[in-house]
């Protein structure tokens, strides 16, 4: 492939060249990869072999979609419709009902095996799973059958992730996340509420580049996105360090910006990438604790969606304490030989001199008295 | 020396001896009924220093700086300008919390507000005062003559003196209810309790806290419990689960007792507070010095001696005298 034809492909995306390129070098960028890999990514995008995608939505609100379509990189929505294949999308299907179906299946069938499955959206299992259905099937049975033939599944948000709101006490409809129920196949979770665009973005252009999905956690997070505590980058950390809390939504501490752990900052023991890469790329901090709301947690397993919003998190110290004090901070410099033996030297010509005070008490007078005793008897 | 002086010396001897049997031995203070104190559980503390901040607003007393470097609060130890300090416990990789290996943990480090306090003790003007409702050691600038005496007798090395100053003072935390302040006093509680968000560190009667401290030890480690902010009994509580805790609480009977106590995850020497001996520094060197100058029989002895060793130097003199 050679530029006329990456030209030729900024063209097809409505874009120009330049635009392309650095819309490639961008989410390189963010999946901590060279700029070379950005080219590549460039020529991946480029080949006409585009990845199929099925989207599925179970028991979701839509804010997945809704922030993927909010990416604001010139003409994303475009770029994300054009360089993978989505032939499957409930809100993007220009087909509808059966049209819909038979496209989806129709797309399965010519990439088995090839083509990636997203899932936003908890399972319920309630029942035989009659709680959400599309097209007469409960979703289980279209999650099960399309993760058959996937290359790759993607659980996208909370609710796909953990479970989410739908998974939250007392959970009616028994609602499930994804890798419980296809559990003998690999998942990868975006865990957000919704996540943001550009972490599912950069691990599906990982996908389509190297065939291979990116570094995991222990929790099937992409370790580039969710390799560090919210805490550990947040902008208000230094008034964390500092004990300067935030007390209440609007006092003077939450005007100055204040940390907002006493508020319920869930920041400590969430991983992700927020304060880092932000939201809907207007910068300025435009991000839940960036503009003055505590953190909730909703990347984290048992903490968006469990925790009350203003309990208080529990504290992960990722790295042992440095900036305080240890339990013996050594203060001066000790003594010195100079000033030991300075000492030594005064306490002992004090002693010494007592001592031949007291001797010379009585010599002394003795000797006076002896001298008088001579002068008066020559 | 002849037999009459032999006599003499042995029997001022043995008055002295005498008399001091027949002074008693003081036994520790007993905790006052309505002693007030904290109590601080290293397990909760997440090291967030809200409780030194807060400290120092309510004393109105600067950020330490070190190296010109304006950034914020760096006080290493207790100082004239810090009366609270959190320090961390770190060993190995320094990874769990709690852990006395591969793992670190916070102490908080103010006065003890002794039951038998050592300070109170020493002070020869009375300038450091054990307050006889609350308990709590104030100390009063107008009285102190800056001796220091309160500085060496701290086991805990809480009183410090203001080197730094022309006219400098003892700085010690008097639990917010010092002139001007008066947060207990007045029903409320001390900065450092209000600000901390996870009870950490929280205030009450002796008797409470200790029931509260007890309550935790007696926890099952992992499992979620209710821990009161602020004060004991409060219904503003956290959270959180249960550490496994060092069977221990500190203060209980160290020194004497004290009404500040501390709880952790390990033994309280790796948190520097020092191995005490149930018996106050104050009741022991009380009774030494009470029976030392009781009735003045100690002080007349040394004299007696030293009069007899210089009269004994000059005994010839005299002798030569009278021949003369």
């Amino acid at each position: 492939m050679n530029n006329n034809e990456l030209h030729k492909v900024a063209e097809r995306l409505g874009v120009s060249r330049r635009t392309f390129m650095k819309f490639c070098t961008g989410v390189a960028a963010t999946l901590g990869l060279t700029g070379g890999a950005g080219v590549q990514m460039a020529y991946a995008i480029a080949s006409p072999r585009r990845p199929a995608v099925i989207w599925l939505s179970a028991q979701e609100c839509t804010g997945c979609t809704e922030s993927l379509l909010r990416s604001t990189h010139p003409t994303l929505e475009n770029l994300i419709l054009d360089l993978i294949s989505l032939d499957y999308h409930e809100t993007l299907s220009v087909p509808a009902g059966h049209a819909a179906e038979e496209a989806k299946l129709h797309s399965m069938k010519e990439n088995w095996g090839k083509y990636v499955l997203v899932v936003d959206g908890s399972i319920p299992m309630k029942d035989g799973g009659i709680y959400c259905k599309v097209a007469g099937k409960p979703i289980v049975e279209h999650v099960r059958e399309a993760a058959e033939g996937a290359a790759a599944i993607i659980s996208i948000g909370s609710c796909a992730s953990w479970g989410g709101i739908p998974a939250a006490g007392p959970n009616p409809t028994e609602a499930t996340p994804v890798d419980k129920v296809l559990t003998d196949k690999a998942v990868v979770n975006i865990p957000g509420c919704p996540p943001n665009p550009y972490n599912f973005l950069s691990t599906v252009l990982h996908l389509v580049t190297f065939g291979t999905v990116p570094e995991l956690d222990h929790l099937n997070r992409p370790r580039f996105a969710y390799g560090r505590l919210i805490h550990e980058n947040c902008e208000r950390r230094p008034h964390f360090d500092a004990g300067r809390f935030a007390l209440e939504f609007g006092d003077a501490g939450h005007k100055k910006g204040f940390c907002l752990y006493k508020l319920g900052c869930k920041g400590p023991e969430t991983y992700a990438n927020c304060p880092a890469i932000e939201f809907g790329d207007v910068g300025g901090g435009a991000w839940p604790v960036g503009v003055g709301h505590p953190c909730f947690g909703c990347t984290e397993e048992g903490v968006g969606f469990n925790k009350p919003i203003h309990a208080l998190s529990d504290v992960k110290t990722v790295t042992p304490p440095t900036t305080f004090p240890g339990i013996a901070e050594p203060v001066g410099t000790g003594v010195t030989p100079g000033a030991a033996a300075l000492l030594g030297a005064v306490g002992g010509a004090v002693l010494g001199a007592t001592a031949m005070a007291v001797k010379q008490l009585g010599k002394l007078e003795k000797d006076r008295v002896s001298d008088h005793d001579s002068q008066d008897n020559p | 020396m002849n037999r009459r002086d032999f006599l003499k010396v042995a029997g001022s001897g043995a008055l002295i001896a005498t008399a001091s049997s027949t002074v008693e031995a003081r036994g520790n203070k007993e905790p006052l009924p309505n002693a007030v104190g904290m109590l601080y559980d290293s397990t909760l503390c997440i090291g967030c220093r809200a409780c030194v901040y807060k400290c120092k607003e309510v004393n109105d007393m600067p950020s330490v700086v070190r190296d010109n470097e304006v950034q914020w609060d760096q006080a290493e130890e207790l100082s004239g300008d810090t009366l609270n300090i959190i320090k961390a416990y770190k060993h190995g990789t320094g990874e769990t919390k709690n852990s006395a290996t591969d793992g670190f943990a916070f102490i908080k480090r103010n006065c003890m507000h002794c039951v038998d306090a050592g300070c109170v003790s020493v002070c020869p003007v009375s300038a450091m005062i054990k307050d006889p409702e609350t308990g709590i050691v104030s100390h009063n600038p107008d009285a102190c003559i800056g001796c220091r005496y309160c500085v060496a007798a701290c086991p805990y090395n809480v009183p410090k003196y203001e080197y730094d100053e022309a006219f400098g003072q003892i700085q010690k935390c008097q639990l917010c209810n010092q002139k001007g302040v008066e947060r207990i006093s007045k029903g409320q509680n001390p900065g450092c309790v209000e600000v901390c968000p996870t009870g950490a560190n929280i205030f009450g009667t002796r008797e409470e806290l200790l029931a509260e401290a007890k309550r935790r030890l007696a926890m099952t480690p992992g499992e979620e419990y209710s821990f009161p902010l602020e004060r004991v009994g409060s219904t503003y509580t956290h959270r959180a689960k249960a550490a496994a805790y060092h069977p221990h609480i500190f203060g209980e009977s160290e020194g004497g007792g004290t009404q500040v106590m501390v709880i952790a995850g390990m033994e309280h020497t790796k948190l520097g507070l020092p191995d005490l001996p149930e018996r106050s520094y104050a009741s022991m060197s009380e009774t030494v010095q009470h029976s030392i100058y009781g009735g003045m029989l100690a002080p007349a002895g040394l004299l007696a001696g030293l009069l007899y060793f210089a009269r004994r130097n000059t005994k010839h003199d005299d002798e030569g005298e009278g021949e003369a």
